[in-house]
């Protein structure tokens, strides 16, 4: 019985220290937005803040550029989603419904993809877009970034429409209903929770993504590109800020998807 | 006629997922070749490669993106090993658990350099933390220029805090395709929790584990943004110097150069690891 007190006391030691790892940074970063601009310097400081403001954060969102910049984020991230659900949607459905030649090769395809550097292509993307007229454009920065989520939006919407039953679908087609209305009137809408947690990881990957949105934004950044811009030549209170308002949606976000998590990095 | 059309529907179905993926990839991968084998003036050359080769900060682009490689990812996957061993044991609360060791998923690379600038800087958290303690009298200069051991490990503990969560994921997803019966045979001949991992977990989970290996290898040579933040040009590495080229030096060809050997890297990494690893195609597919 000891033993077993032991062992149960061993893991969960483990695990609360290694939750205190994962956690420890963001209470630092939160305080570190929080504390006021003349105490950012302050040596040595306390781990428990000894005033608050949000005086930092409002230098922040106060700089040039910032507020644009978090508007052409969200741009972006809407865009994606679009066209992402758009093109990989029907995809997913194919994989979750249909045997068919091809399904296995389909599949490596979506899973080199996955792995595939495509962040690096911004570089030729870049001439390529300069000389369609398209640089510094955000729709472009999306097109990009929905290559990236593509993978993954196929993935999670396969295993979306696995769950719904097949059945329910052919029941409405032996009552009248087409096959697209079948699909319209009835997967769809209990698939509908899948696809939001969908288009929310995409919201994630595309508020995320540095290096194309920075290789192929001049003016037009979002906001990952301007603070990556401007790395070199702002004060410490700007940086702080800057990464506590980005980490703040997607801490959100991931826990809205919670339940989705396995979906997308594991099973197949 | 109805057979006809559900026989390509399947395939209209795919259709733009993969007219787009080839669009956005196979196309900006000939421009790169391209671009990296054209002279500024136009003309075949292979002077856009011998600038990349010869530039002072070369060399050390490519030592240090190797030399983060080969830091973060052992560290990284046991670091995920050890949590996802832990949820799988199931014990009461392992689902929360698991919800706060994913978080780090959901942060850019970008943010995770900053969170962790507000660690190793010079009044940073660290720093003061030692000093208050009196382990210290002034403060560390981790993050300076003549300082690579410290930039080294502050990058690769950012990089690892964040990547982690990825290779668990995948790690979990692995554990939970093999059958609890095998944990209960285990269980039965009287084996241990270390032994049973060593000789019935980690056997079973190989696919996952060369799966995470192959993935967080292949994304450790795009290490940017959190070198970025945390070291800025002190510590340059090959995506930096692509982004550098291409950005602040304004040479597309060169930054073309590195996007090349980038992406030739990815390639051969990925050959390699198929390779040793005897990897096979079913396998490539869980």
């Amino acid at each position: 019985m000891n033993a077993r007190v032991l062992d149960r006391s061993l893991l969960y030691g483990a695990a609360i220290f290694l939750a205190i790892w994962v956690l420890v940074p963001f209470y630092l970063i939160a305080i570190s937005a929080f504390t006021p601009q003349a105490k950012i310097f302050d040596y040595p400081k306390p781990l428990v803040p000894t005033s608050l403001s949000t005086d930092t954060m409002q230098f922040f969102v106060e700089a040039r550029g910032v507020i644009p910049s978090v508007l052409n984020s969200l741009l972006v991230a809407v865009f994606t989603i679009i066209f992402g659900l758009t093109l990989g949607t029907p995809a997913g459905y194919a994989l979750a419904r249909f045997r068919f030649r091809g399904r296995e090769a389909f599949q490596v395809i979506v899973l080199a993809t996955k792995m595939f550097p495509i962040a690096i292509l911004s570089i030729p993307l870049a001439v390529t877009f300069l000389q369609l007229g398209l640089y510094d454009n955000l729709v472009s920065v999306a097109l990009v970034h929905t290559a990236m989520a593509l993978p993954f939006i196929v993935l999670v919407t396969g295993g979306v429409f696995v769950a719904v039953s097949h059945e329910l679908e052919e029941a409405a087609q032996t009552l009248g209903c087409s096959r697209w209305g079948a699909f319209l009137r009835v997967a769809l809408p209990l698939a509908l929770p899948g696809l939001a947690a969908a288009a929310i990881f995409t919201f994630v990957i595309s508020w995320n993504e540095v290096f194309a949105a920075t290789i192929l934004t001049l003016r037009t950044r979002t906001l990952p590109a301007q603070v990556l811009a401007s790395l070199a030549t702002s004060p410490l209170a700007y940086k702080f800020a800057g990464g506590l308002f980005m980490v703040l949606p997607a801490i959100v976000f991931i826990f809205l998807i919670r339940k989705y998590l396995m979906n997308l990095w594991g099973s197949r | 006629m109805r057979a006809r059309t559900e026989q390509f529907l399947p395939f209209a179905l795919l259709l733009p997922s993969i007219g787009f993926l080839g669009l956005l990839i196979v196309i900006p991968m000939v421009q790169a070749l391209l671009l990296a084998v054209m002279a500024e003036g136009g003309g075949f050359s292979l002077e856009n490669f011998q600038r990349m080769f010869a530039d002072v900060n070369f060399s050390d682009a490519w030592r240090n993106t190797l030399l983060l490689l080969i830091l973060i990812v052992p560290l990284q996957i046991v670091l995920a090993l050890c949590m996802a061993l832990l949820i799988n044991s199931r014990f009461r609360g392992h689902g929360f658990f698991l919800y706060v060791y994913a978080i780090p998923l959901a942060i850019s690379d970008l943010a995770a350099g900053i969170l962790w600038l507000a660690v190793f800087t010079e009044r940073g958290y660290l720093n003061s933390t030692l000093q208050n303690a009196g382990v210290i009298s002034q403060p560390i200069l981790f993050l300076s220029f003549d300082n690579l051991g410290g930039i080294l490990t502050a990058i690769v503990i950012a990089e690892s805090w964040r990547a982690t969560a990825i290779v668990l994921i995948i790690l979990i997803a692995g554990l939970q395709l093999i059958p609890r019966d095998f944990f209960e045979a285990a269980d039965l001949f009287g084996a241990n929790r270390l032994r049973r991992t060593v000789h019935v977990v980690l056997p079973l989970l190989r696919p996952s584990l060369q799966s995470a290996l192959i993935i967080r290898t292949i994304f450790a040579f795009q290490t940017f943004a959190v070198v970025f933040a945390l070291a800025g040009r002190n510590m340059p590495v090959l995506a930096g110097e692509a982004y550098t080229w291409y950005a602040t030096n304004r040479n597309e060809h060169v930054a073309a150069a590195y996007a090349v050997l980038l992406l030739g890297l990815t390639i051969v990494a990925t050959v390699v690891y198929l390779r040793v690893l005897g990897l096979r195609e079913a396998e490539v597919q869980r």
